[in-house]
């Protein structure tokens, strides 16, 4: 299967074909997959080099003169790096932007922790006004890669994160960039899946009675979603997330604030571990594998003590 | 009275002190604020294609504050080009003022962009001048105001570097140095923008005819800078 990131180049290639307003910016990475399409459009396929700083103002630019920019690298050089230029050269400036990552958690364990980024999507949360998708197959970052920039929508100027990565599911749902998606339904409990999580989650749950929520865009979070799910279950949520371990604890706590309720937020630990390797072998270093999230999960249904990962 | 009446009344360059007079509460700034006060009003009276009515034509030109600290001299050149009322000059940095200590792009007429974080504008301004061109808009020019102290931040250089080989005709830089920059060379400013490709200029920032020829003088395929020197911070 080809990944999230081969999607990229040709999804927004024929956005630029079909929109004059749509542009896209990058740092080198990724730079070449877009040779052919910058020949077509040079002055809407802009390389700014090994700038970051550059990358976002760039973007914030372009949106200032009307334009619809697409900026992408890494997420650690996208999100972490230049943070203050997000904060304020986009939504100080009240001016919108699709920020596409790739690399996401830990895609090249081997790189190390310098290409690692797990804490992106919870930095953005310390933001106003971002939308933030995770898809978990190629096919939904196409959906979500078009849903995020609307080519053909003149209006269009909100700001959205697209997290791109190489952990994927084994097949797509039909996703639409704003609700989850009810895969299973228990009385037992409720578990939310986070993209690339899916398959691990529906393999921990297997025989469990619990409703299994898919989230792929889960900023705005899906509130609703989750009330009902809470209102045909046992109120005990676990969250299963691919990035920094209870980013989203805060939301499903506000979701469900005037119910009784217990929340487990499991994803990546702050922990750094020093580790090269393989993704598998980081999954299951977080406890992120099938085989931990039944434990962790099926424990914490029980009422009891949660395993720490690793 | 009405914004109206006040846009009716033409200020000049004689008019600047006293419209500065009127705001008080950022002396922190004020040094800052009359460095710019001649770089600023040259500009406005006699370079930018910019007015009160056409703060959202396209076709205008882009005048970018990156150096947001010590906006005085800034909001008296907008009031007296007729951008904002006189009127709310005494209330700056108040509450229910639009006018801040550090502009706000969302809350004052004619402002291109929020600053106060320095180093922001340059980079900013790389993507309009790219956005105008993507657009077929080649009239407009795209002006950034920077001070010598904020060219420390590197995220300038990450803009310089790239606008220079990249070919930026439209885009124009304004160093106004006041020699506050606690670590710096003679010549430095200028040398680092011409190691890029850019067209520079260094003139006397008091003296609006040297402003003037510095900031019209022709600059084919390059981007342009123009360091205005004046008095050294006395602080």
């Amino acid at each position: 299967m080809d990944t999230m990131r081969d999607r990229f180049a040709p999804a927004v290639s024929r956005m630029l074909d079909e929109d004059p307003r749509v542009a896209v910016v990058v740092a080198e990475i990724g730079a070449a997959a877009l040779d052919a399409v910058r020949a077509r459009h040079p002055d809407r396929v802009i390389n700014v080099g090994i700038r970051e700083q550059l990358l976002i103002g760039t973007g914030a630019g372009l949106a200032l003169t009307g334009m619809r920019p697409v900026v992408h690298t890494f997420a650690s050089f996208l999100v972490e790096r230049p943070f203050e230029q997000v904060k304020l050269d986009l939504g100080h400036q009240g001016v919108g932007a699709v920020l596409v990552s790739a690399a996401a958690s830990f895609d090249w364990p081997a790189g190390g922790f310098t290409h690692m980024a797990p804490g992106d999507v919870a930095l953005l949360d310390t933001l106003d006004g971002w939308t933030v998708h995770v898809p978990g197959h190629p096919d939904e970052a196409d959906t979500l890669l078009r849903h995020a920039v609307r080519p053909g929508d003149i209006t269009a100027d909100d700001k959205v994160y697209v997290r791109l990565s190489v952990q994927a599911n084994r097949t797509a749902l039909p996703v639409d960039g704003e609700r989850f998606l009810v895969v299973r339904e228990g009385r037992c409990g409720v578990v939310l899946a986070v993209g690339p999580m899916l398959d691990a989650v529906l393999a921990a749950t297997e025989g469990l009675d619990v409703t299994v929520l898919y989230a792929t865009t889960v900023r705005p979070f899906d509130a609703a979603a989750l009330r009902w799910s809470a209102e045909h279950a046992t109120a005990d949520v676990v969250l299963v997330e691919p990035y920094l371990a209870g980013t989203s604890t805060a939301a499903a706590n506000d979701a469900l604030a005037d119910v009784p309720h217990r929340v487990l937020g499991l994803g990546v630990g702050r922990r750094e571990l020093r580790r090269y390797g393989t993704v598998e072998e980081h999954v299951a270093a977080h406890g992120l594998d099938a085989r931990s999230l039944r434990e962790r999960i099926g424990a914490f249904l029980a009422g009891g003590r949660v395993p720490v990962a690793g | 009275m009405t914004i109206t009446e006040e846009r009716r009344q033409a200020y000049s360059y004689a008019d600047l002190p006293g419209l500065m007079g009127r705001m008080t509460g950022d002396e922190k700034h004020g040094p800052a604020a009359t460095s710019t006060l001649d770089v600023l009003w040259v500009l406005h009276d006699r370079v930018l294609r910019v007015a009160p009515e056409r703060v959202d034509d396209p076709g205008r030109d882009r005048f970018l504050l990156s150096k947001g600290h010590g906006p005085m001299a800034y909001y008296a050149v907008l009031a007296a080009k007729g951008f904002v009322p006189a009127a709310w000059l005494p209330d700056f940095g108040s509450y229910d003022s639009p006018l801040g200590h550090h502009p706000d792009r969302t809350l004052v007429p004619g402002v291109e962009i929020g600053s106060g974080s320095l180093g922001h504008g340059l980079p900013i301004a790389v993507g309009t001048a790219l956005g105008l061109r993507a657009q077929g808009l080649t009239g407009p020019a795209v002006w950034v105001l920077v001070g010598d102290a904020e060219l420390d931040e590197g995220s300038n250089h990450e803009a310089i570097a790239f606008a220079g080989p990249a070919g930026l005709e439209r885009l124009h830089t304004v160093v106004v140095d006041n020699s506050s920059a606690t670590y710096a060379r003679p010549g430095g400013i200028v040398a680092r923008f011409e190691a890029a490709g850019w067209s520079t200029a260094t003139v006397d920032g008091r003296d609006h005819e040297a402003l003037h020829a510095a900031f019209t003088a022709p600059h084919p395929g390059r981007p342009h800078a123009v360091v205005a020197r004046v008095e050294p911070k006395s602080d």
